[in-house]
């Protein structure tokens, strides 16, 4: 087994102890190239079903296309497919591109309160039907107990610092000071009522990884990852307002494996172009504390 | 092409220098992001301390602030050999189950000690746990030899004393090296001021570390984890899931599932988006198929027939380290989690407690505390499978659940088999204290006509049990015999309501059902239930519970029990009237129903 190998092979088991051990479980898809991964992963793991429900959140800023790539998946491969969103923080235009909160509290709108509620139930669900080809009101309002991301721990300080199976308390916040032992490949798999489990598959992850596995399982990606004749492409994919694209001419997977591996991307963190995280003196570590992801 | 990744752990007590290790090795291998180093000295100017490589790893605030390592956290770098996840681990007392955390996913460990502070207490600690757990290559770091002027006696003395306690517990270091993190001696480049030493530096020897042995030549062990059949994916596929631990197998092998004993072979590998496969070897997550429709759960283990089989016993000696809040005491339900497996755990004697920091052992203590590790006994309800920790390591190791939380971890040293003594001791002292009515069983066999009796009948799920179940009830109550037949969803909403945890309801749901046919069969009635998939276990366990009156099974299907253990089995398409006639002549032939009247 080569190292992309033994990545999966890690990876798979978690998603099926995941599977296995929570009633309620779904997968966060942002549909970058991370949580794209960890869905092929899914497939892996369930020989080629998705037996968990996809959820988005959608903060109404992403790039046009990141959501037609989301629903043109999810319709090829029969995803089950939900999103939800804080529709009141946009209808009242309270967001960092209204020019009304800063970035941080942005963030915290549009993202960590959207996704708590969505989690919760509280707020809306949104399930996408694939006979008529778009979004209902989900009469389904159980709390998910499991929620799958696809974060790693090289993308930056905090989440170097996360278990496999993380338990977050009733209001999404995570205790990093007390974190559950793993000791070999046994999980935090029980869980007091009113709490819920993240489960983390990719934290061995690096880009690199990442990358090199897109290539070998020809999975598609959302093609604002590769230059299209401007001489930038995008290698982290948030928010329009607040991600930006790098000077890169890599049109194919290849090549963007080739400026991770020796060329001019080997030395510089993935997440310099999102600008949130320089906000923070602790990284991103305030906002995961409250439940970013 | 592909690239060999290995896990290293960084342990050792707090403050000798774990993180400034780690940092330096990042620093020095150029494997920090850019601007990474400047970011971290551009803080420290700001708040005005000292720059310290650690705090390129002590991400948290609470640690940059408490100049402490909390949480274990993972760094990536590479060398020209291979790519390296080191995961630095917190030295304090008080975060030692993070320390384990991060040494149980390591496959070497760099132990750090302070030059000028010698051995401390977790450095023997950390020594002893990670031998326990199960790494076998350790190097160990002297560090800060600079607070010690390079000198080479105190280098020389601290090899010797540490030596001397890793020897006692069989570990054999394969290198000291003296450094100091903190100025870069003998981390990436050779120290000019220790000229008296001539062995690897610290990347040396980190380049050195073997890789884990190839486990797939080794006997076969599969831990069942799920079984999938996605029928509304149009899928017909009855997979069974698992990953390969040790071994390799192919279609066509013959292969047995433990505790279960069940026999089938490999039909067909499964896979998604590659070829075909034929075979697949130790540390894959694969599927496959099987070529007779066996019931099997998750967390049997399943082996190749010709294997060595696991021990399968409800009652072995483990050593055990503890780190819940709670201790760990006698007459308490835990959970044991060993492969995929679950099950109650009591604990039933403890051997003693070894104090990991001297090696002296306490054989008096009733009780293992927070940081302890004992040797000692445990008993589950029902058997499980597993191995001795000398024979095959990855399924040897367990975790003890309290209150939801993983409160210690162990390894299985012994098999103590001794069958259901633990349960036969209860029905003895259970019988002991019975309190007889004044009518005797006799005095029931006469009045009613018939004998008690508990019926199980037992198979796969919706093969037509409960419809059979419930036509005995009717045809004996027709004869005017005592019979009652009990649905299982009442007593789980019901007399089962407080069994919260999944994982122990259905051994619990077993033994409240074999305590209840104990009061039924003694109140003289024929007492009817059923259970979908009994294994032999369950109907030991009830027939044991149920003494001194009797139990009769019938299994209905396909039939994966022994005949030991059946009276009788009744085919799946057999229409009710047969059934109940051939069940209700079994009871003639018995005597459990007399047939003529006294």
């Amino acid at each position: 087994m080569d190292h992309l190998d033994i990545l999966e092979a890690k990876s798979v088991y978690i998603l099926r102890e995941a599977y296995r051990e929570f009633k309620s479980l779904c997968m966060l898809w942002s549909v970058g190239k991370d949580s794209t991964v960890l869905l092929w992963l899914a497939r892996k793991a369930f020989f080629g079903h998705v037996p968990i429900p996809l959820v988005h959140i959608d903060t109404h800023y992403k790039i046009p296309e990141m959501i037609q790539y989301r629903d043109r998946l999810a319709l090829d491969w029969g995803l089950n497919m939900i999103y939800g969103e804080n529709s009141e923080a946009i209808r009242n235009k309270q967001t960092f591109p209204d020019g009304n909160v800063d970035r941080i509290s942005c963030c915290r709108n549009l993202k960590s309160e959207a996704l708590k509620h969505t989690l919760s139930g509280e707020w809306p669900r949104y399930r996408m039907d694939h006979k008529e080809k778009r979004y209902h009101l989900d009469n389904n309002r159980e709390p998910y107990t499991g929620v799958i991301v696809g974060v790693r721990a090289d993308e930056e300080g905090s989440r170097s610092k996360e278990r496999y199976f993380s338990p977050r308390d009733k209001e999404n916040e995570w205790d990093v000071g007390d974190q559950p032992p793993e000791f070999w490949d046994q999980y935090k798999t029980d869980f007091a009522p009113g709490t819920h489990v993240r489960v983390h598959p990719l934290l061995d992850w690096t880009e690199l990884n990442i990358w090199e596995y897109i290539e070998r399982e020809k999975i598609p990606i959302v093609p604002l990852y590769f230059d299209r004749g401007e001489g930038k492409r995008y290698r982290s994919l948030g928010c329009y307002p607040c991600t930006n694209p790098v000077e890169s001419e890599a049109t194919t997977v290849k090549e963007i494996i080739e400026e991770l591996r020796s060329g001019k991307f080997a030395n510089i963190a993935e997440r310099a172009g999102r600008a949130q995280d320089k906000e923070d003196g602790g990284g991103l570590e305030t906002l995961r504390r409250e439940g970013y992801m | 092409m592909a690239r060999e990744q290995f896990r290293i752990v960084i342990v050792g007590h707090v403050d000798h220098g774990k993180s400034t290790v780690m940092g330096r090795l990042l620093a020095d291998t150029g494997s920090l992001p850019e601007g990474k180093l400047e970011q971290v000295r551009q803080m420290c100017l700001k708040n005005a301390k000292p720059f310290e490589y650690a705090f390129l790893l002590d991400a948290l605030k609470d640690e940059q602030a408490q100049g402490i390592t909390i949480d274990i956290a993972r760094s990536f770098f590479k060398t020209k050999k291979r790519d390296y996840i080191v995961l630095d681990a917190p030295g304090h007392i008080e975060f030692l189950k993070n320390m384990i955390t991060g040494a149980a996913h390591a496959e070497a460990a760099l132990l750090v000690i302070d030059a000028a502070e010698g051995i401390q207490e977790n450095s023997k600690r950390h020594g002893y746990l990670i031998s326990m757990i199960g790494i076998k290559q350790v190097a160990v770091l002297v560090n800060k030899m600079d607070l010690v002027d390079y000198d080479k006696d105190v280098f020389e003395k601290i090899k010797s004393e540490y030596s001397e306690f890793l020897a006692n517990i069989n570990v054999k270091p394969i290198s000291f090296i003296p450094i100091s993190a903190k100025e870069g001696d003998n981390i990436v480049a050779d120290s000019e001021k220790m000229p008296w030493y001539s062995g690897v530096t610290t990347l040396e020897q980190v380049d050195q570390f073997a890789k884990t042995p190839t486990l797939e030549k080794l006997p076969l062990r599969i831990p069942v984890q799920d079984i999938y059949k996605f029928t509304g994916g149009n899928d017909d596929r009855r997979i069974v899931a698992g990953t390969i631990e040790t071994g390799t197998i192919k279609v066509g092998d013959d292969v047995v599932f433990w505790p279960s004993k069940k026999k089938t072979g490999i039909k067909s590998i499964e896979s998604f988006n590659t070829d075909q496969k034929t075979t697949a070897s130790a540390g894959a997550a694969t599927g496959f198929t099987l070529t007779t429709q066996i019931y099997v759960k998750p967390g049997e283990i399943m082996t190749g027939e010709k294997d060595p089989p696991p021990c399968v016993s409800n009652r072995f000696k483990a050593n055990i380290f503890w780190v819940g809040k709670a201790p760990m005491i006698k007459n308490k339900n835990y959970k044991l989690k060993l492969t995929t497996a679950k099950a109650s755990l009591r604990l039933a004697e403890i051997i003693n407690v070894i104090d990991a920091t001297d090696l002296t052992s306490d054989k008096s203590k009733g009780q293992i505390d927070r940081h302890d590790v004992a040797e000692a006994v445990f008993e589950t309800v029902k058997p499980i499978a597993f191995d001795l920790v000398g024979k095959s390591e990855r399924t040897s190791r367990f975790v003890i659940i309290d209150n939801y939380e993983i409160a210690g971890g162990g390894i299985i040293l012994e098999d103590l088999a001794e069958g259901f003594g633990s349960l036969e001791k209860h029905v003895e002292k259970r019988e002991d204290i019975w309190e007889k009515g004044s009518i005797s069983q006799e005095d029931r066999t006469v009045a009613y006509n018939h004998k008690s009796k508990f019926i199980v009948f037992t198979g796969a799920n919706h093969v037509g049990k409960r419809k059979i179940a419930k036509a005995l009830e009717q045809k004996l109550f027709k004869e005017k015999f005592k019979a009652y037949y009990l649905g299982t969803s009442n007593v789980r909403l019901g007399l089962e309501a407080d069994i919260l945890d999944k994982d122990s309801a259905y051994d619990e749901h077993i033994r409240r059902l074999g305590e209840l046919a104990r009061i039924m069969t003694d109140s003289g009635q024929i007492f009817i239930t059923t259970i979908d998939n009994a294994d032999e276990y369950d109907l030991q366990i009830l027939k044991m519970l149920n003494e001194p009156n009797e139990i009769l099974v019938i299994n209905v299907g396909e039939n994966n029990l022994s005949q030991s253990s059946i009276n009788l089995i009744l085919d799946k398409d057999e229409d009710i009237d047969g059934a109940t006639d051939k069940v209700y002549q079994l009871l003639k032939e018995k005597s459990i129903i007399l047939e003529y009247y006294i």
